[in-house]
């Protein structure tokens, strides 16, 4: 008989050894997946490396798509090392942008540190009062925030469309030329721009940067506050948790609202880095929010992580689209993506426990019958 | 103790009267487990067809293992299981229903959103293979359920039902599939009285058609009113099988409760009397206290209570009578419906744990590892756990992890708590050191009261005899001690005074002094009069 059984102590070693493996393993596998589908694995890996990494453009092009995930990363981070399932980060993140947006034409003629200011903080609170309602809902009603948070990621995007195809808001362009051929967003005034810093050919875009500044916060807010320590405390054991006497209702709000105000500023750079427009194709095409979910699993949910693993899924998506053609589909892009997923977590689920061939013992009950009954059920 | 006696005489009458084999009889049954527990020890019992037989003993008797080997569970180590007289090996649930035998626990294995007759249908149907009538087999039920007096609808999903009614399908099940004999597992537990009289009544109808059933309690009026006879069990061994008609409950609760040694000394008894202090008031008052409990039914019922400074109070009874809940309700864990609970003369918020605490409630939990700490943080943190809100290991909203574990080497070499260092997470812990950081974050902070459920169970002897000795030490420094524990020798060596809760009431209040287990036993199995 096999048996999986929980090994108590994780070595030092492992933590690090163990993702390296997952991700060699997961190499192999999916070379042979691009060797069945007919592509030869070792050029196919030097492609994606050179599109990712060191042809022109594309390490900018790279922290391109890895700025969002890294919003909502930690977004999810957050809140899942908590055991709050916001699965809603895709629509924080388009009210972030619906809020950015809303704020950077408002005040274009605002000083240009103060405009990208406020926009992030309307980005971060439209992402946080979205954000509240699943939090609410799960704190004094007791609902499922993972489908309220998720069926309110379709009335965001909803809410987008409504703002540019169905509507004359204050965010759809109703005067340029090409607006009244296709209905599209008011572009932004230059000062709404976010500066990117530049290293030569490569551009760092300003909210990666805020983005690495909030992972170091968000650690430090985990690791050396009173609240930081409920989290834990809670993430743990929310049975210990109430025993302490902690306000559980008000921690899972908070919880919520901040993973909600980091999505919320995934929107918001989403349009002062790369759009300066609200455009609600892009951004429910580009699903943001959900990759978020596998950026933050892949990190095991620690903040410093998430930085550098949304570099490497921002390098693969990447290279998903500059390998796409007639001969790559962006299917197996995706395929690859999933294999890397698995891997990792197998990994980390082998490194929790130990797998034992043989009979397992038969469990004690503990003094009392009641664990005879436990076995019975 | 003439337990021996009784056994004796019990199995020559047995051969006296044996016509026909019984129905059901387990000969010799041990059963050990890991870690050297010996939940059935040489237990011996015999069930005859159509009789109502129960089996009758404290938490921890070896009443659920028994079953559990009865029904194919569990395998003996030693000793048979005879059905009408012949041995069987019973491998799984499956092959003891294929021999008739069915059990109802007390926690239903039933599906919610599936109905009646589905559940009584699922995964076995008289009528073979895939296909389902719904139509004959409501029928079916509705027959079944018409002789045995167990109306309910075979259409209604069982979310929409009762406890009592989900209980009934249950029963309804088992007989459908052809039980003769039937084991219920404590099943008055979940019911109202009214719903008793109806299961006993079916019952009754049950072994009049010729099954047998086995009935599992630990209360004394139950076991009067529906057995023909009763096994005793103490400890993991059977003390005596009896006929009900030739017994009274002064006898079976001796049978039940008894112990080998002798407590002559009370060494807490005395030394507390001294100092009268008659203004003033008690630490912990309840009065008039009802509590809900997870089955809707009410758990406490106008339950008072009062505990002095310094005093130990011992609250005694079959688990499930309520102490859980006495527990979680002063420590603010669980809101009361009614009455008041007063702690040093002023009134509690109902179910509102940081209260308890700020009025300096400690609370050791009956479930340490689940409750009592946090397993994946580390000692020094799970120290703080209460005191982060309030002293020293924080300035403003930062935590000094630093500070919190300079404390912590400090109350590890107070309590002797044996971890590496104060990073050490708590689940790689033994349990009597999971049960040190426990006290060690209750007790250090100056407790005016202190919930201790069950603290020493599970735990080896050097660190039950600790502990005890910090919860004696506890009271003596003033602090008002109320003990839940299933030990009775525990809660007679520590225990000022002794309250017994049965059905969610305290039934008496005895010194501890004066108190005998025979007087304890009875009250505990609801014979009082």
């Amino acid at each position: 008989m096999i048996s999986i059984e929980r090994s108590l102590v994780t070595p030092r070693w492992q933590r690090i050894a163990l993702p390296i493996a997952s991700l060699f393993i997961a190499s192999i596998i999916a070379g042979i997946v691009l060797a069945v589908s007919g592509h030869d694995p070792i050029g196919t890996y030097q492609q994606i490396y050179d599109a990712s990494f060191t042809s022109a453009g594309a390490l900018t092009a790279t922290f391109v798509y890895a700025t969002p995930l890294l919003f909502t990363g930690l977004a999810v981070a957050l809140a899942f090392r908590m055991r709050v399932w916001n699965i809603g980060g895709e629509g924080q993140l388009y009210m972030g942008a619906v809020g950015a947006s809303g704020v950077g034409l408002l005040l274009g003629g605002w000083p240009q540190p103060l405009l990208i200011l406020m926009m992030m903080l309307g980005g971060a609170l439209a992402g946080l009062l979205w954000a509240m309602i699943p939090g609410l809902l799960r704190a004094y009603l007791r609902t499922n925030e993972i489908l309220v948070s998720l069926m309110l990621n379709y009335v965001a995007g909803l809410f987008m469309y409504y703002l540019i195809y169905d509507s004359t808001s204050y965010w759809r362009d109703t005067t340029s030329a090409s607006a009244l051929v296709f209905p599209q967003g008011k572009d932004l005034l230059p000062a709404a721009d976010w500066p990117g810093i530049v290293f030569g050919s490569f551009t760092m875009p300003f909210g990666f940067i805020a983005g690495g500044v909030f992972a170091v916060a968000l650690l430090a807010l985990i690791r050396f506050t009173r609240f930081g320590f409920e989290m834990r405390v809670m993430g743990d054991s929310s049975a210990a948790a109430n025993y302490a006497g902690m306000r559980t209702r008000r921690t899972i709000v908070t919880v919520m609202a901040l993973s909600g105000a980091m999505a919320g500023l995934g929107g918001a750079s989403q349009i002062g880095d790369f759009g300066h427009v609200l455009d609600p194709r892009g951004l429910q095409q580009a699903g943001y929010g959900y990759t978020g979910i596998v950026v933050a699993a892949l990190a095991m949910y620690n903040p410093l992580a998430v930085v550098i693993v949304s570099i490497l899924i921002g390098a693969l998506t990447n290279a998903g689209f500059a390998l796409q053609g007639p001969t790559f589909p962006i299917g197996l892009v995706g395929t690859m993506e999933g294999i890397i997923l698995f891997s990792v977590l197998g990994g980390e689920f082998l490194g929790r426990y130990r797998i034992r061939f043989g009979r397992a013992p038969e469990p004690a009950p503990s003094v009392d019958d009641e664990a005879g009954a436990e076995v019975a059920r | 103790m003439d337990s021996r006696a009784d056994r004796v005489s019990a199995a020559s009458a047995e051969s006296a009267t044996a016509g026909s084999p019984p129905a059901v009889a387990a000969v010799g049954v041990t059963k050990r487990f890991a870690g050297g527990v010996v939940a059935n020890d040489r237990v011996s019992f015999e069930a005859r067809q159509g009789e109502v037989h129960a089996l009758l003993g404290e938490n921890g008797a070896g009443k659920t293992t028994l079953c559990n080997i009865l029904t194919g569970l569990y395998r003996p180590d030693e000793g048979e299981v005879r059905v009408n007289g012949n041995p069987v090996r019973l491998h799984s649930p499956h092959e003891a229903q294929a021999a008739g035998i069915f059990m109802v626990h007390q926690h239903l294995s039933l599906v919610d959103s599936l109905t009646v007759a589905e559940n009584v249908v699922l995964g076995w149907s008289r009528h073979g293979g895939l296909g389902f009538s719904a139509r004959t087999v409501e029928a079916e039920i509705e027959e079944i359920a018409s002789r045995y007096q167990m109306a309910v609808d075979p259409r209604a999903r069982i979310w929409q039902l009762s406890l009592g009614e989900r209980q009934r399908v249950d029963i309804l099940k088992a007989l459908y599939r052809g039980a003769s004999i039937l084991i219920l597992d404590e099943p008055t537990t979940v019911l109202t009285p009214s719903e008793i009289e109806q299961l006993f009544s079916s019952v009754r109808e049950m072994v009049a058609g010729g099954r047998t059933v086995i009935f599992i309690s630990h209360k004394l009026p139950e076991v009067f009113a529906i057995a023909d006879r009763t096994t005793i069990l103490r400890r993991g061994r059977s003390m005596s099988t009896l006929e009900i008609a030739e017994t009274d409950a002064r006898q079976l609760a001796r049978l039940m409760v008894g112990h080998e040694m002798s407590f002559d000394v009370h060494p807490r008894a005395t030394s507390v009397e001294s100092e009268p202090a008659p203004a003033v008031p008690p630490v912990l008052a309840l009065d008039g206290v009802h509590v809900r409990g997870d089955f809707g039914i009410d758990a406490l019922k106008d339950l008072s209570l009062a505990i002095s400074a310094g005093e130990i109070l011992g609250i005694a009874g079959v688990s499930g009578n309520g102490q859980r809940e006495l527990a979680e309700v002063v420590a603010g864990l669980r809101p009361f419906s009614r009455g008041t609970i007063r702690i040093g003369g002023e009134n509690v918020v109902s179910g509102d744990p940081r209260d308890a605490i700020n009025r300096g409630v400690a609370n050791i939990p009956e479930d340490r590892m689940g409750t009592g700490v946090s397993p994946n943080l580390s000692v020094a943190e799970n120290l703080i756990l209460k005191s982060y809100r309030s002293s020293s290991p924080h300035a403003g909203p930062m935590l000094l992890m630093r500070q919190a574990e300079a404390q912590a080497t400090a109350l590890m070499a107070r309590f002797d708590i044996r971890a590496p260092s104060p990073r050490t997470l708590v689940r790689q812990l033994s349990g009597g050191n999971v049960q040190k950081v426990v006290l060690a974050r209750e007790l250090s902070s100056g407790p005016r009261l202190v919930i201790a459920a069950s603290p020493t169970r599970g735990l080896d002897v050097g660190a039950t005899e600790y502990v005890r000795s910090v919860l004696v030490d506890a009271a003596k420094q003033g602090a008002a001690i109320m003990l839940i524990s299933e030990d009775l020798d525990e809660i007679v060596e520590l225990s000022d005074r002794i309250a017994v809760l049965y059905e969610g009431r305290v039934v008496g209040v005895v010194d501890a002094a004066t108190a005998s287990y025979e007087q304890l036993g009875l009250m505990m199995a609801g014979a009082t009069s």
